[in-house]
């Protein structure tokens, strides 16, 4: 259905390229979350990785500062439409946890855990062969709290939903199990490309 | 009442608009839709001849009341491309796609108690009205105020329905700051303090307006020593 009156601002074409359906560009980056910033003191943070309760592994800062390190750089998505060119992330890839803790995904599903008690969920193959990290560097500086910092997820090919900010953890669950947003109507899975905003999408 | 899941995209028919400040026009649709919370929004979708097409999210000022009809309070953002349209070209009569009401944590309902405590700035009053009118119609016995945050008066939104209500409403009560008229006051420690001692301390904390407005309202209601599970934040821009 044609909008009367409506013609537009298009980008540019190389611009219109790289934006999802539905999405625009933004040269902000917006802060969007459900409730107040966590207070994180780094001497107490930790990073754990657990299969359902159990804990298989955790990282102090300092242990986690020295894991090997990866750089990502592109673009990324919000649900909530803007979308932003050439983000450069810092951080440690999923590979590299599952690496240093000597294991194998135990389950092909987990949740992300926010330290504001976020959560959302990931498939772990979005998460493998260096498509996602622990990213504690957004353009070479640490992350501010407001983008997420210390440390959150970066899955920059899905909404950046599924990128849980203030992330304390991974937790591998047995089924597909819907996290905070995802039990409110989001999508699942939160492809841009194909515009899964929401279930049904 | 049509029944369509809400992530459906539907017409609705702009049924009225009216200027609300300078810079603000309220648009009422018939969205065909009522089962709504207050704090919740609506994603709009425009399409051009050639199919291009622009989403926005705005919230829903109005309250439901089984009619079907949403209310939003448009803010006409210099070259914005929705805003835009909304501000010169959209008429009387016009079709609109939009789907929702899409939201599920800055939403409020009398289930969930009070007293209440909103902090908006600018345009981020917008889902805090649905709220308070809501609360108004539907649980008054919840005490309520609203710290609202306005570079003027004319630039407030609702201020006149918000000032009676304020003045007419036993339990709820408004807390105007104007930044840049009179004296000219932002949001403080004080400010929060008296809210609260008005109010008692709140069940539910509902936060919206720019990113910087968000981030100094909550961190005074951290510091009030208000519970950070308590406050919910939706954060306007970018």
């Amino acid at each position: 259905m044609a909008t009367r009156g409506f013609t537009g601002r298009r980008p540019p074409e190389a611009t219109r390229e790289r934006l999802p359906p539905g999405q625009y560009l933004t040269d902000d980056f917006p802060v969007l979350q459900i409730g107040p910033n966590p207070q994180i003191d780094l001497a107490a943070w930790r990073f754990t990785l657990r299969e359902g309760a159990r804990p298989i592994k955790a990282w102090s800062w300092d242990a986690f500062q020295a894991l090997p390190r990866t750089r990502w750089g592109g673009d990324i998505h919000c649900v909530t439409k803007w979308s932003k060119f050439d983000t450069a992330w810092e951080g440690v890839s999923f590979d590299d946890l599952l690496a240093d803790a000597g294991i194998a995904a135990p389950t092909d599903y987990l949740l992300a855990e926010g330290y504001d008690d976020y959560t959302t969920n990931v498939p772990v193959a979005d998460l493998t062969g260096g498509k996602a990290m622990v990213a504690t560097l957004y353009d070479g500086q640490p992350i501010p709290l407001d983008h997420g910092g210390p440390a959150r997820l970066l899955v920059p090919h899905l909404y950046f939903w599924k990128s849980a900010k203030w992330v304390k953890g991974l937790r591998f669950t047995a089924k597909d199990e819907a996290g905070f947003w995802e039990l409110r109507g989001y999508h699942m899975y939160g492809d841009p490309w194909r515009e899964q905003r929401f279930t049904g999408d | 009442m049509t029944d369509l899941p809400w992530t459906v995209w539907r017409e609705a028919v702009i049924t009225e608009i009216a200027p609300v400040t300078p810079r603000v026009k309220r648009f009422v649709l018939a969205a065909g839709f009522d089962g709504f919370r207050p704090g919740q929004h609506v994603d709009v979708r425009l399409t051009a001849e050639d199919g291009y097409q622009a989403q926005r999210s705005y919230s829903i000022a109005s309250a439901p009341d089984g009619t079907g009809t949403i209310e939003l309070m448009i803010e006409g953002l210099d070259g914005g491309e929705v805003s835009g349209f909304f501000q010169e070209v959209a008429e009387v009569g016009d079709r609109i796609e939009l789907r929702g009401p899409i939201g599920g944590s800055f939403a409020w309902g009398p289930e969930e108690g009070g007293p209440l405590l909103l902090v908006g700035g600018g345009s981020g009053v917008v889902p805090l009205l649905a709220m308070l009118r809501h609360r108004a119609r539907a649980a008054p016995e919840i005490p309520c105020r609203l710290i609202y945050s306005v570079r003027s008066r004319a630039e407030a939104i609702a201020l006149d329905e918000l000032e009676v209500r304020a003045r007419d409403e036993p339990g709820f009560g408004l807390h105007l700051l104007t930044t840049r008229e009179g004296a000219g006051r932002r949001i403080d420690g004080a400010v929060v303090a008296a809210a609260l001692a008005d109010l008692g301390i709140p069940a539910r904390c509902f936060v919206c307006g720019s990113n910087p407005f968000v981030g100094a309202a909550s961190a005074l209601l951290l510091a009030a020593g208000l519970r950070p599970a308590t406050i919910r934040t939706e954060r306007f821009g970018g």
